[in-house]
């Protein structure tokens, strides 16, 4: 069931936390101890808003065993509006409502659970974004 | 050591849903053929090119396993792991041993057992190739990250995706012939358009299929080759590298950057240019990934690799033939033998099988989604 | 009850889900009369939804409004009957996602459709008392009506949550909370159960009318107000017949519930309920406008609030989307994929 390996990565999935190189600026996702561009140790946590635009998204119908209770679902790269590209899953839409280009923004969702007896892992998936229509 | 390294014996078992017989049974059986094929039967060391025994079989310590129940005594005998490129990783460990004189004469054996596990499982063990965490953990599988990068790829050069149905076609065209290919039946262009949907824009057409396969290669000293033969098979030259490992980490998503580079280190070594190059083994696990690797090796201008598909210029006859024995859509692609297979292959080709006059050819070899790729030119020593 | 120190809502969120179940397609299945249902259509979580994932949800938006930081909450509690987990704290999970963790109190509170009102007036007295600055409560349920059961047409997903600050900062302030419970056995769930059991008619004047109406009037009787004091009013909302009905004993005329009455398009969230009608009221509401609220839990017991909006409401209302917007954003399903999402099917 792998609890530690969850829980060591929780925080970076909830709240969608990569890295920043403290010489250079660049920011990575997932979180780097390497500069990948100009090789600095010096990375910190960085929080990403969690906007960004679909690049390519799929469908998927045939998934992995641990997630097939949730399909079809689609999945995409993301670029971010920081630079980083992401792949998540797109919730809330299916891929014939997705189109390369289209805005989306985080939300936290169940990513996969054990069974009905073990632990339910929680992480980042985009959805097309939620007008915020006042009355 | 200055001498070249010479392929002198090749063993292809049968590829399938291999229900009656283990790993060790498979690997066995292409070494046995690998030694008929070479004339010796006692090498130095053996390379073991597998992906993912461990998930797929429970069985780790295959090196040993395999050198065990193949009575090759009690030599250096390890595994290489590089996803589905580790049969062309094993290959080059070999070539390297080789090369530095260290040893005389070693086997390449790569082998893969996936048919013991459900399909589901099987999804899940091949998406281990991709990041765990920041990608299978989501759910991608790898097929999927194959279907990511093909709809960039029909974006951003205006490629439809019935063009790229093209190479599943091409690489049946020559399954016929191949005696040890799963699936020995050409294909209609219409049949791979028309399959059904598996992760779109692939289907199920565009994907190579699971399956068993062991296919071994023996490698040594041009010099003691020719004891065997006049005409040894040369590794001219081969070529290593790695991309990131998450897809979407990529300068270029739709360039595979370590085919670029493992194919010019390949090709300054062998002292050749893509245009010297007369028959080539694509790693078409899926259908983009033979528009990129064609692409990527130089082969063809970005963009273009499927207009020249369907031009026919990959067929037998054409500019470039490529996957002779069917490549890893009919042949079939038991991800850590592969490798071995297209070396094997293009062995087979190069000695001269009636269908081509070939000298120089290539192999590539990816594994992951693009992030590790060997390429082999292998000639004629005739 | 007043607090020492006077609080009110520095701001709140809400969630609700984009699936919805029409109570017509309900009946199809089961054979009932469509043109009896309770309400139009309830909403329906996703497959990757739960109480944990709305409640981080609502906790993003209230934060939003409130513009603060999240390492300022003292509490996150969450009241819910829908705990993803049996034994492990829901609050836990959103104080991390949230990034409140880990100096702050976080639990998990339970009472039957009460419990979000509990975890807000909790959170006045936390407050109020001194101890914190501020504190998020949170009331969420993603309910699970047995196939067939009355329940079923009405039992819903969604859920608002309020961070409570002091009066200054507040663009809504509490002026005082009573709380009236009693053991009485209307709804239940035991242990290991998948649904909860009721006691039908019994739910109705003895326990929802009695602790309503007797909790209500206790608040106004304290303040010395009535009906006509308020601009609106909220009551718990299991079906659209109940509120309407308790507000037309407690003497509060229709058209000052109609705005905080969203259980015909939702159905009924229970934790979430009442609570989620407020924050429909506060979406339109302006300075000065007095708001009486009221909500139920089985078991049972009512908590009544009196606030009275601040002209800080302007400024901090656009911050999140309303529960307007995530009433209309929806998408019709039918009840094979009502009864995939809601684990109705076992794989």
């Amino acid at each position: 069931m792998n609890v530690p390996r969850h829980w060591r990565e929780q925080v970076r999935r909830y709240r969608l936390l990569g890295s920043k190189c403290c010489d250079c600026e660049e920011i990575s996702f997932p979180y780097r101890l390497v500069c990948p561009k100009c090789r600095s140790r010096k990375c910190e946590d960085y929080a990403l808003i969690g906007k960004g635009k679909i690049l390519s998204f799929t469908d998927i119908n045939s998934p992995p065993q641990e997630h097939k209770y949730n399909m079809p679902y689609a999945v995409a790269l993301i670029g971010l509006v920081e630079g980083p590209i992401i792949t998540a899953q797109i919730t809330d839409a299916r891929a014939e409502e997705l189109e390369i280009g289209m805005d989306v923004e985080m939300v936290t969702r169940k990513i996969m659970e054990y069974n009905e007896d073990g632990i339910i892992c929680y992480g980042y998936k985009f959805r097309p974004i939620v007008k915020y229509a006042h009355p | 050591m200055n001498d070249n390294v010479a392929v002198i014996g090749v063993g292809l078992g049968n590829v399938g849903e291999r229900w009656d017989k283990s790993l060790r049974e498979l690997a066995i059986e292409s070494i046995w053929m690998a030694f008929e094929d070479s004339g010796i039967d006692n090498v130095d060391a053996l390379y073991v090119g597998n992906m993912s025994s461990g998930p797929f079989i429970e069985q780790e310590n295959i090196g040993t396993l395999i050198a065990d129940f193949a009575g090759l005594g009690s030599i250096p005998a390890v595994k290489i792991e590089a996803a589905c490129g580790s049969g062309g990783a094993a290959f080059i460990e070999g070539y390297m041993a080789i090369k530095s004189g260290m040893y005389d004469c070693v086997l390449v054996t790569g082998v893969e057992k996936m048919t013991d596990v459900l399909p589901s499982k099987t999804t899940s063990i091949l998406a281990n190739a991709s990041d765990r965490d920041y990608e299978a953990f989501h759910g991608v599988s790898f097929v999927a990250l194959n279907a990511l990068v093909m709809r960039r790829y029909m974006h951003e050069f205006n490629v439809k995706r019935e063009d790229l149905s093209i190479f599943p076609v091409i690489s049946h065209k020559n399954a016929p012939f191949s005696k040890h290919a799963m699936y020995r039946k050409e294909l209609t262009h219409q049949t791979v358009i028309n399959s059904p949907m598996i992760a779109d824009p692939l289907t199920l057409m565009d994907c190579a299929p699971i399956c068993d396969g062991s296919a071994s290669v023996i490698l040594c000293s041009e010099k003691k080759a020719r004891e065997f033969t006049d005409a040894p098979i040369i590794v001219s030259g081969v070529g290593l590298a790695t991309d990131t490992l998450g897809v979407h980490d990529r300068k270029q998503m739709t360039t595979l950057s370590a085919a670029v580079e493992a194919s010019r280190k390949a090709y300054k070594m062998a002292g050749v240019t893509p245009k010297d190059i007369d028959i080539a083994e694509i790693h078409d696990a899926f259908s983009i990934m033979s528009a990129l690797s064609l692409e990527d090796l130089g082969f063809v201008k970005k963009g273009e690799a499927a207009k020249m598909g369907l031009e026919g210029q990959y067929y037998i006859g054409g500019q470039l033939p490529i996957n002779l024995y069917g490549g890893l859509k009919a042949r079939g692609h038991p991800v850590g033998a592969t490798g071995v297979y297209q070396i094997g292959e293009l062995v087979y080709s190069l000695r001269g099988d009636g269908r081509v006059d070939a000298e120089k050819g290539l192999a590539e070899n990816i594994g992951g989604s693009g992030s590790t790729v060997s390429v082999c030119v292998l000639e004629r020593g005739d | 009850m007043k607090p020492n120190k006077s609080v009110g809502i520095v701001g709140y969120g809400v969630y609700i889900p984009k699936y919805r179940i029409q109570n017509t397609e309900i009946a199809r299945v089961w054979g009932n009369d469509p043109n009896l249902v309770p309400i139009r259509e309830k909403s329906v979580p996703g497959s990757d939804e739960d109480s944990v994932t709305i409640a981080i949800e609502i906790a993003r938006n209230a934060l939003k409004r409130a513009g603060i930081e999240p390492k300022d909450l003292k509490a996150v509690w969450i009241g819910t009957e829908s705990k993803p987990y049996a034994v492990k704290p829901t609050s836990t999970i959103v104080a991390e996602a949230i990034a409140a963790t880990p100096f702050v109190n976080a639990a998990d509170w339970e009472f039957a459709c009460k419990a979000g009102s509990e975890t807000v007036q909790a959170c006045i007295a936390y407050v109020g008392s001194g101890m914190a600055n501020y504190a998020l409560g949170i009331g969420v349920d993603t309910a699970q009506g047995s196939p067939s059961d009355a329940l079923e047409y009405t039992a819903a997903a969604g859920g608002a949550g309020y961070i409570i600050g002091s009066s200054k900062e507040s663009l809504a302030v509490i002026e005082s909370s009573v709380s009236y419970v009693t053991d009485t056995p209307d709804f239940w769930r035991r242990q290991h159960e998948h649904y909860p059991k009721h006691g039908n008619r019994f739910t109705g004047e003895p326990s929802y009318f009695k602790h309503v109406i007797n909790c209500s009037e206790a608040l106004m009787d304290e303040l010395g107000t009535n009906p006509e004091d308020y601009d609106y009013a909220i009551f718990h909302q299991p079906n659209r017949k109940f509120p309407l009905e308790v507000a037309k004993i407690l003497g509060f005329p229709k058209e000052k519930i109609m705005d905080g009455l969203i259980s015909p398009y939702i159905g009924n969230t229970y934790a979430g309920s009442a609570l989620l009608g407020l924050a429909s009221v506060l979406d339109i509401s302006k300075e000065g406008d007095r708001i009486f609220c009221t909500s139920y839990g089985s078991g049972a017991g009512s908590d009544s609030f009196s606030i009275e909006v601040t002209d800080k409401i302007n400024d901090r209302r656009a911050n999140a989307p309303s529960v307007k917007s995530y009433i209309e954003r929806r998408e019709e399903i039918d009840y094979a994929r009502y009864a995939r999402y809601r684990k109705k099917i076992r794989m």
